[in-house]
């Protein structure tokens, strides 16, 4: 099983890019899980057609300790099991600590076993590594194969910088990797070059660069994936082979993140220059 | 003339010799809380500063401050924790604060230790509800005056608002006065931040609630800074008793809420911990024209300097005559205890590392019983409890302080009533010393050449120990076993282990006694451990 979480500004469309991906995963035949680690609990929308899902926080509690697993994993397009997170309404409580406690009800609750026969597990992370709770998911093993869902903006790209500050940390003592960076496109100016040079500075790839179409968004308004929506799409064809990327990559790594005087001249090189 | 005890010591070499261990920064920092002491000329000494990582302190955390020193020793206020249980259970009648309530019937939460309780869920979607309904449920149970919520340190990073809860209750229950605390453990650098929390709160939620006072005798004062540990406040009431001066408000050993409620119609404040009630002294007098100054009621002559105090400060000589006769009567047992103690105790050293004042306090007794206090230290004293108040315009405040709540207050429009004017102030100062509003610090009062160590660490508690082998040494729990191992007997000054009373001539005829039995104990000298009484020890394994 292989376990990977997205990490990426808030926006970026992490949510939206690992479920297209996910889908693709699934419609080559493997079994994968999808753990939404946000607590506006949105991140499994497009598989479930629609926010069907109670949260595991949620169901916690209201039943207690006493929970199976099925009150929290839905089965979603092609098969995939679907769960979410969950946690308190803005402004209140932690919501980091609710992701923690989330993943080790997960794990007693038996989701990761073998008898799944789980080929992935995806965790979609809110935002930034704000704070421990968000860092959960690439600590202690959780995850192991990071990939971050960048643009060319500025903003994106210094978030996907911290994330790799937080997986050069944890990596070091654990077994976290980043897998790469997906570039989900803004068509900013010369983006797929830039993010190229940038993820070659961490020492990583830029695994696959996503162009922008509206196909995406008329999928987003039916609830469904490209994939689901119109699997004719040449959208849905970016997706798989997004897809089949992830599946077949091998280079897993301990990123360099950048200096901030470095960073920012990636972008005046690659931005303003041209 | 031969050297003194002190000069025979010769401690200025301590400091060199104790860093020694330490990483050069640490070193550095910590030979700035070492200071020898002159009184002529007093020594700065670095204090209220943050404990290095790694270093084991005697410190506690701001929610023992404010909850556990402050606010629990009152009696009929129920005192909720907003927390995991943790916090609760292990401040719950830990401290040996006494209370005895005047009817059987009335309120007395002391036994209790109330605790929201919060749990994993309660950290993720945040524990106001639950706070909630514990309110309901304290007030359905035992219908109390008062009710205060203390912050433990989850509430304050998930930012759960005790002070809006606390609002919202109050309309719910308008004949409970609920009022809640941000005294989250990590707020301050020692449980001092946590006693300046509570002292604001005190004088925004209970300070003059309530004018109605009525007076049994013709003057009245506050004791403030006494909280009845092992029944000191007990003593000392009934010392007043005798006396014939009301105390209005203890703030707050032995203590009620509409004590606090009615403080501001005392005449005088005497203030026993500075460290821990200076704030609320201060703003009785500039809110309600009430003087304070220091009084010590640890030590017999202590004891009766301070209630002398007070026969000068009213200025009546039937009040005077009373006094006289009342230390008169109670020296007479005094005289008997010290000279039967005396013949054992005299010529013996004594280190104390207590508090914010004890450590000062206590030296009277050790005199008194010929004692000599050789080094003496707090645990979460500031600069002018050292050095005096002069130097607190010279104190940097750091951003440790600035992240406590500093209030201004302003006379009271109807009640600023200044018990003593300028001039009668000044007399009383020149006739009889008294300083108002005013402490001199614990420095001044020790010899020249004693250590004085702020916030002691274990090693250079083990190192004072090896070096000077004191014949009593005074701290805390934590310190507790790791000096009675090393052969030295212990004495808590928190919570006098199981003795006390302490304070007044009655208590110090129970210190005597106490000191006498354990720093004159052979006990431990005649006791010795295996590796120390054969050449060789073999050991071998209880289990086969």
């Amino acid at each position: 099983m292989r376990k990977i979480a997205i990490y990426g500004k808030g926006g970026i469309g992490k949510s939206t890019t690992t479920q297209n991906t996910v889908a693709g995963l699934a419609e080559m035949g493997k079994k994968v899980m999808v753990v939404g680690c946000d607590p506006k609990a949105d991140s499994t929308r497009l598989l479930l057609h629609g926010l069907a899902q109670k949260t595991v926080l949620d169901t916690l509690r209201d039943e207690g300790e006493d929970i199976d697993l099925d009150d929290v994993l839905k089965p979603g397009f092609k098969e995939t099991s679907c769960v979410e997170s969950g946690g308190p309404e803005p402004g209140v409580g932690c919501a980091g600590r609710g992701i923690i406690t989330s993943i080790n009800l997960l794990e007693q609750l038996g989701a990761y076993d073998e008898d799944k026969k789980l080929d992935y597990v995806f965790y979609d992370v809110l935002g930034d590594v704000v704070c421990g709770g968000f860092a959960m998911p690439i600590r202690d093993g959780k995850a192991e194969e990071v990939y971050i869902v960048v643009s060319g903006e500025m903003m994106a790209m210094y978030a996907a910088n911290n994330i790799c500050k937080s997986i050069s940390k944890f990596g070091k003592v654990g077994t976290v990797r980043l897998g790469g960076l997906i570039c989900n496109s803004r068509k900013v100016d010369n983006e797929a070059n830039m993010i190229e040079e940038f993820a070659r500075q961490l020492g990583t790839q830029m695994i696959h660069f996503v162009p922008r179409d509206n196909m995406v968004q008329h999928a987003e308004i039916n609830r469904k994936t490209v994939i689901d929506h119109a699997p004719d799409h040449q959208q849905a064809d970016e997706y798989r082979a997004l897809a089949k990327k992830i599946n077949d990559n091998t280079m897993h790594v301990i990123p360099k993140p950048l200096e901030m005087s470095a960073l920012e001249e990636l972008l005046v090189g690659f931005g303003i220059m041209n | 003339m031969g050297k003194t005890l002190i000069e025979e010591l010769n401690m200025s070499k301590f400091t060199e010799e104790v860093i020694k261990a330490y990483p050069s920064k640490v070193a550095k920092k910590r030979a700035k809380s070492i200071v020898v002491n002159d009184p002529d000329s007093i020594p700065q000494i670095q204090s209220n500063v943050r404990t290095i990582p790694g270093i084991i302190t005697q410190r506690g955390c701001t929610y023992a401050g404010c909850k556990g020193v402050v606010l629990g020793p009152t009696r009929d206020i129920i005192n909720i924790t907003h927390g995991p249980i943790g916090c609760g259970f292990y401040s719950w009648l830990t401290r040996r604060n006494q209370t005895r309530a005047d009817k059987p019937e009335m309120d007395n939460f002391i036994p209790y230790t109330f605790s929201t309780d919060m749990q994993d869920s309660n950290i993720v979607f945040g524990g106001e509800e639950k706070l909630k309904v514990a309110i309901r449920e304290a007030i359905e149970l035992f219908d109390p005056k008062g009710i205060a919520i203390f912050s433990t340190c989850p509430v304050g990073l998930i930012g759960d608002d005790v002070h809006r809860v606390a609002r919202q209750m109050k309309e719910e229950f308008p004949g409970v006065n609920i009022f809640g605390f941000s005294c989250e453990g990590y707020r301050g650098v020692s449980q001092s931040a946590g006693h300046h929390i509570a002292n604001n709160g005190l004088y925004k939620n209970l300070i003059g609630n309530n004018d109605n006072y009525v007076r049994k005798n013709k003057y009245a004062v506050n004791v403030l800074g006494e909280y009845n540990i092992g029944g000191d406040a007990f003593v000392i009431e009934d010392l007043f008793e005798r006396i014939g001066v009301d105390i209005v408000a203890t703030m707050s050993g032995n203590s009620t809420l509409e004590q606090f409620e009615t403080a501001h119609t005392a005449d005088f404040s005497l203030v026993m911990c500075h460290r821990s009630i200076n704030y609320v002294a201060e703003m009785l007098e500039t809110s309600f024209g009430i003087p304070w100054a220091k009084a010590n009621f640890i030590g017999a002559e202590a004891t009766a300097k301070t209630l002398r105090k007070v026969g000068q400060y009213f200025g009546d000589q039937e009040l005077i005559d009373r006094i006289e006769v009342v230390i008169a009567d109670e020296m007479i047992a005094v005289k008997a205890a010290i000279d039967k103690a005396r013949t054992k105790t005299v010529g013996k050293t004594a280190m104390m590392f207590v508090g914010g004042s004890r450590a000062h306090h206590y030296q009277e007794l050790f005199t008194e019983l010929g004692m000599e206090t050789t080094v003496a230290g707090y645990e979460f004293g500031h600069r002018d409890d050292y050095e005096g108040r002069r130097v607190i315009p010279t104190i940097k405040i750091d951003a440790d302080s600035r992240n406590i709540e500093e209030i201004t207050v302003y006379p009271d429009a109807t009640r600023y009533n200044p018990r003593k004017s300028e001039e009668e102030l000044a007399q009383l100062k020149e006739a009889f010393d008294i300083e108002f509003n005013e402490y001199k610090g614990m420095m001044t009062d020790m010899k020249k050449g004693t250590l004085v160590i702020d916030d002691l660490s274990h090693h250079e508690m083990e190192k004072l120990i090896e070096l000077y082998k004191p014949d009593v040494f005074c701290a805390g729990i934590k310190e507790k076993y790791v000096v009675q191992k090393m052969g030295i007997p212990m004495k808590q000054l928190h919570n006098y282990d199981n003795g006390g009373p302490y304070a007044a001539f009655a208590g110090a005829i129970n210190f005597y006694k106490d000191i006498e039995m354990i720093a004159c104990s052979t006990i431990f000298k005649q006791m010795k451990a295996p590796w120390e009484r054969e050449d060789f020890v073999e050991a071998e394994y209880v289990f086969n």
